[in-house]
């Protein structure tokens, strides 16, 4: 069986971003597994613009910041297999992978990084009895449809759930000459960003209604209309609120689920409410030598925020490798996530063994206005930073520092939570 | 005199802006910050925005190649360029900044590749 130092699963940004910087760290042995038939993961159908103002300091489109990365890899001669398909990994690292030239093949790695990325929400958030007749796609799929493989996809439109790819994607159906009717959200207040809801919808005069959702669908064998209805504060639907659309699609945009069948496979322990495995702050899950980062780990908004994670895993896997990192933790502090703070990434820090600084990223439960967000070592609030908005759909951070945990030698937790300012 | 009603987009906190348009003067109040006030300025006088869209591409392992427009464009020529965008097709093998068109509609703006497409 042949042998690889790191093996990275998935060639999107983050697997990408990873393996520049495994390499630059000195592990040449590398080798990406990508299913697709290109490099780039979901950027290649991401063709608006927006990506990369914090790495780049310019706007790029989807494709263009992915072929950097892409440029860079192959100028730097890290290899990949494309239209290889990852089917299982084992807590040994053994991988295997299928792909037409080789068919089936085992191979081994020192150490893994998880790149797979996320998939879409499937169907099951349409919880309504009745026909599912054609023209109902989710937005993803649309997106590939469309700008991929050429697709006109529909005509007139209504799209469910206002996250990001809904909301891009009402606006690329509407320049398609689409007459995108409506976007219904469930929740009081969209998950996209502010900025796709002002160019995406306000430019093109179209409505989004909060707090209602799809509680009809007509036709047999195509759409042809759906019934939406508002919401009562249960998330059921209020009789006598309901408003109907004749339209021949239906676009579902219910959020995003990190793609981890393999990795649950391999029995590292999983985080309930992010989907993805838990780490420390070496990005490494509970099985040692094996890295996770960008979607797979938690859901992103900022492509740039997927590049500088996927860049750490990709230096920590390499550190591994070369044997320079200490692998008996010596001091481990758990990260509690506590009102109004759902998550952290990661969810471990080990004080002893860490470098001068780790990201702790996380997002919010709901819209908050005028609070702070406060980090405590122990009891001991160590940090206050107050925040005039917070929204569930914007990843927040916040830097910890090596020194600060200086005066508290023996912490076992670390809390970040919402605080009224 | 005219009000409108806008959200900025300059950072999370999305303040919900009023212009009001009297002549030449522009008043913006709602904004916490200028950066509020000057994306309310321009948006009342010369809002622009960059397209991105695709066109076929024929001769490679994909139908479409993604494309936009090098700078931002009015707002009000956004379907005029798409309307030009949509009848292009080009043969692969595409580069990113490749021109697909010189001058779209009258804007003196290029639309360019935004993607590397290489021939079957
Ligand atoms: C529709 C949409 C719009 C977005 N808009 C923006 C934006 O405007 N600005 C911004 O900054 N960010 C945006 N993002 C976010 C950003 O693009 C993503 O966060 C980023 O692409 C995630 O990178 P990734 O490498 O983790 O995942 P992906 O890009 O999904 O890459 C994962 C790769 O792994 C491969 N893979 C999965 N499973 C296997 C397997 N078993 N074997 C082999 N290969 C496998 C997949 O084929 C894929 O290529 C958007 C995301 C989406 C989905
Ligand atoms: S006005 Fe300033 S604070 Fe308000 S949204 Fe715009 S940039 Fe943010």
């Amino acid at each position: 069986m042949k042998q690889y130092d790191i093996v990275i699963i998935g060639g999107g940004p983050a697997g990408l971003a990873a393996a520049i910087s495994a390499k630059n760290a000195g592990v040449s042995d590398i080798m990406i597994l990508e299913r697709d038939e290109s490099l780039g993961g979901i950027l290649n159908q991401c063709i608006h613009n927006g990506f990369g103002l914090h790495t780049f300091k310019e706007e790029l489109t989807g494709p263009e910041y992915a072929a950097r990365f892409i440029a860079k890899a192959q100028e730097m001669e890290i290899p990949y297999k494309l239209g290889a398909m990852v089917l299982s990994v084992s807590p040994e690292k053994v991988i295997t992978y299928m792909n037409k030239q080789e068919g089936l093949v085992q191979i081994s790695a020192k150490a893994i990084i998880l790149a797979m990325g996320c998939r879409e929400r499937p169907r099951g958030a349409l919880n309504i009895p009745g026909f599912r007749p054609a023209g109902i796609y989710s937005a993803g799929t649309a997106q590939r449809l469309m700008n991929i493989e050429g697709y006109s996809v529909g005509k007139e439109v209504v799209i469910l759930g206002s996250g990001d790819i809904g909301l891009i994607m009402a606006r690329r159906m509407t320049l398609e000459g689409a007459n995108v009717k409506v976007v219904a959200e469930l929740m009081p207040y969209s998950g996209g960003l502010k900025r796709n809801i002002v160019q995406c919808l306000n430019d093109f005069n179209i409505p989004l209604k909060l707090s209602h959702t799809v509680v009809g669908i007509d036709g047999e064998k195509r759409i042809t209309g759906v019934t939406i209805a508002e919401v009562d504060a249960n998330r059921q639907p209020i009789p006598g609120t309901e408003i109907h659309y004749d339209c021949d699609t239906l676009l579902l945009s219910c959020g995003l689920i990190p793609e981890n069948e393999l990795t649950r496979e391999i029995g590292v322990e999983m985080n309930r409410v992010t989907s993805g495995p838990n780490v420390d702050d070496k990005l490494q899950t509970g099985v040692e030598g094996v890295f996770a980062c960008g979607n797979v780990l938690h859901v992103h908004d900022l492509v740039d925020h997927v590049s500088s994670e996927a860049a750490l895993a990709g230096e920590n896997a390499a550190a591994y490798v070369l044997a320079k990192a200490e692998t008996e933790s010596a001091h481990k502090v758990t990260l509690k996530a506590e009102n109004g703070v759902r998550y952290t990434v990661p969810q471990t820090i080990d004080v002893a063994n860490m470098r001068d600084s780790v990201t702790v990223r996380f997002r919010v439960a709901d819209i908050y206005h005028n609070r702070s967000i406060a980090v405590y070592y122990g009891d001991k609030k160590v940090m206050s930073r107050k925040k005039r908005v917070l929204a569930p759909g914007e990843m927040e951070q916040v830097l910890l520092k090596k020194d600060s945990f200086k005066d508290y030698p023996d912490i076992t937790e670390i809390t970040i939570r919402t605080e009224e300012a | 005199m005219e009000t409108k009603n806008l959200t900025c987009i300059g950072c999370p906190m999305g303040c919900a802006l009023t212009v009001t348009i009297d002549g030449d003067e522009i008043t913006v109040t709602g904004n916490t910050c200028t950066v509020g006030a000057n994306y309310a300025k321009k948006e009342v006088t010369n809002p622009t925005r960059v397209v991105t869209s695709s066109v076929r591409v024929c001769g490679a392992a994909i139908a479409r190649v993604s494309v936009k427009t090098a700078t931002d464009i009015p707002k009000n020529k956004i379907f005029d360029c798409m309307a030009e965008i949509r009848e292009i097709t080009v043969n692969a093998p595409v580069s990113i900044g490749d021109v697909i068109i010189e001058d779209c509609a009258g804007t003196g703006v290029k639309v360019v590749a935004t993607k590397n497409v290489a021939a079957k």
